[in-house]
């Protein structure tokens, strides 16, 4: 397969995302939620002057992982509408036809496709979170314990999801992938509460639900890793109670099967938008 | 050399439609090949098959002697789809440079900026394809499927959004592919186009090959059509001559073998006194042939 049908494919994808004014719109987007952060962080300080530091500490770790949440929505919701659209778009409006013409491998146009995704998904949560993580310890001088590998987790959710945008894509509408995308990964992150819910209540039926859906899609599952990544760990010590069935704070961290798990499962789910891709008549 | 393209029992089903059925054929080197059929007669589906877009349930393809199935036989194919768009966040110059670089070739600016010219796009590089109106689409289109230095070219009707000056500037192009040995497989409603330009032609008809063969084959040999009075039994024997005679009135039709005999046989009749008032060569028109071949089809 050529290395250089693969990135010319995958520039071309940014460039379709800093042409079409997907990037500008989810820049206007992330400036907003963080303009809303800054003002709620340095709210926190003034008006709550009387919490101990520890509580303080806590509020600050809810809200981040509040506004987190809210960015790794825009990160899911921009990759989700853009990896949707990219092939079953492109197939509708004859574009792929000019290009399957030439000699490419399809798989090659497929994983060009999604490493220019998973470039622009992970550059922007890198920006974003960073600038996020940068006015919390401006306004509220809170800084997480591990920053990197807790934005990492984020990309990896939101890579997760473009990949099962991208194979939606090979198979329905172009709009339709999109929302089905999205969709999908709403479920997931309810049934992860549901879940925690479950496991506040210790009735194991119903944190299964939280476990299974984790299992078939792993943005929820990476999304929780991250927010443990962004809370003092001292807090769970301090206030154990308030984590159990909490949908803004995490009690478990990542396990290492977990993690290669969510890696196959985007090789598998990427395998799979191969194979209907290679298959589809044009 | 192997041929530009060679098809074997092309076999496409759609659920329960046949869209093409048992199609054979091949186009040489340098031959311009016209593809005609009616609307669903499976013209497009032939097409991408041959470039690997749709795949066949069975039959085998050879592009420029290399199995279809591999893409790197597509790596001397230019392509214009029927329905078609370019990326239109994209200028016309970025497109050809994006089909370059998918090519694998490394192709001048200069060479990249005549294949514009030779559309008439040359003063449209810079713009995006998003403003182009479909005409200039199309345009650049075939500029698209000429930019990559094609052995062959796959036109699946390159002409629907061009006014006639287009058109005709479609035929120069075609003729101009002509002489520099690239073969063309022309897919178009316009039966005059082919008829001008073609040199075999190959009728699909609900999927199957109706008829195929070059013009003279398709249409038959050339007749000449005169009318004349005062005939002598010496003109009669004279008109014979040169090919068979059918006459009604003063109407005579001869079955030419040899157009070149045309002024030699008219001097010939007027020094034998007769009084010639037309002279119409003339011949079956790809038009008629094509529409009695899907009549009869029609009828079976």
């Amino acid at each position: 397969m050529s290395v250089r049908v693969i990135l010319t494919i995958a520039r071309l994808t940014l460039q379709e995302a800093a042409r079409r004014r997907v990037l500008r719109s989810l820049a206007v987007l992330t400036v907003l939620l963080l303009a809303v952060s800054a003002w709620g962080f340095s709210r926190i300080d003034a008006e709550f002057g009387d919490l101990t530091s520890g509580e303080a500490r806590l509020a600050a770790a809810m809200v981040l992982n509040l506004v987190m949440f809210g960015l790794s929505l825009i990160a899911a919701l921009g990759t989700a509408f853009l990896a949707g659209p990219t092939l079953a778009g492109e197939i509708e409006s004859g574009i792929a036809l000019a290009v399957l013409g030439r000699p490419v491998r399809r798989a090659a146009i497929l994983l060009g496709k999604w490493l220019g995704l998973v470039v622009f998904g992970t550059g922007f949560v890198a920006a974003a979170g960073l600038a996020l993580l940068l006015i919390v310890r401006g306004t509220a001088g809170y800084w997480p314990p591990e920053p990197v590998t807790g934005l990492a987790l984020l990309a990896g959710q939101a890579v997760a999801l473009l990949t099962l945008a991208l194979l939606l894509s090979t198979a329905i509408s172009p709009m339709a992938s999109g929302i089905v995308a999205v969709g999908l990964f709403g479920a997931t992150w309810v049934a992860g509460v549901v879940g925690n819910v479950g496991v506040a209540l210790a009735n194991p039926g119903i944190e299964r639900i939280g476990t299974v859906s984790q299992v078939l899609l792993p943005t929820d599952g990476l999304w929780r890793g991250a927010m443990r990544c962004f809370q003092d760990p001292s807090l769970f010590a301090q206030f154990g109670q308030a984590f159990e069935a909490h949908p803004f704070l995490s009690i478990a961290p990542l396990t290492v099967p977990y993690l290669l798990w969510s890696l196959l499962w985007v090789l598998i789910v990427l395998a799979l938008a191969g194979v209907a891709f290679q298959r589809r008549d044009l | 050399m192997s041929a530009a393209v060679w098809a074997s029992g092309l076999r496409k089903r759609y659920r329960r439609r046949t869209a093409v059925d048992d199609v054979s054929f091949s186009v040489a080197r340098g031959e311009l090949m016209g593809l005609l059929g009616p609307n669903g007669a499976g013209k497009t589906t032939v097409i991408k098959m041959l470039l690997g877009l749709v795949r066949p349930d069975a039959g085998e393809v050879m592009l420029l002697g290399r199995p279809a199935r591999d893409p790197a036989s597509r790596a001397r194919v230019g392509y214009l789809p029927e329905l078609f768009r370019y990326q239109p966040w994209l200028t016309a110059a970025e497109v050809l440079g994006l089909h370059v670089r998918l090519a694998g070739l490394t192709v001048p600016d200069a060479e990249r900026r005549e294949c514009l010219g030779t559309v008439g796009l040359a003063d449209r590089a810079g713009d995006r394809v998003g403003g182009f109106s479909k005409g200039m689409q199309q345009r650049l289109g075939l500029a698209v499927a000429l930019v990559a230095r094609p052995e062959f070219v796959v036109l699946d009707e390159p002409t629907s959004a061009l006014d006639p000056l287009g058109r005709a500037d479609v035929r120069d192009l075609l003729l101009s592919l002509k002489e520099r040995g690239v073969a063309v497989l022309l897919n178009s409603h316009l039966i005059g186009e082919v008829e001008r330009v073609c040199d075999r032609v190959l009728i699909l008809d609900r999927g199957r090959v109706a008829a195929a063969g070059t013009l003279p084959e398709l249409l038959g040999g050339r007749e000449l059509r005169l009318r004349l009075d005062e005939v002598s039994s010496d003109a009669e024997r004279r008109l014979k001559e040169v090919g068979e005679l059918t006459c009604t009135g003063e109407e005579y039709t001869v079955a030419l073998r040899d157009p070149e005999v045309i002024p030699d046989l008219v001097a010939d009749l007027v020094a034998l006194g007769v009084r010639v008032h037309a002279v119409e060569p003339g011949r079956v028109s790809l038009e008629e042939r094509l529409l009695g071949i899907l009549r009869a089809g029609g009828e079976r």
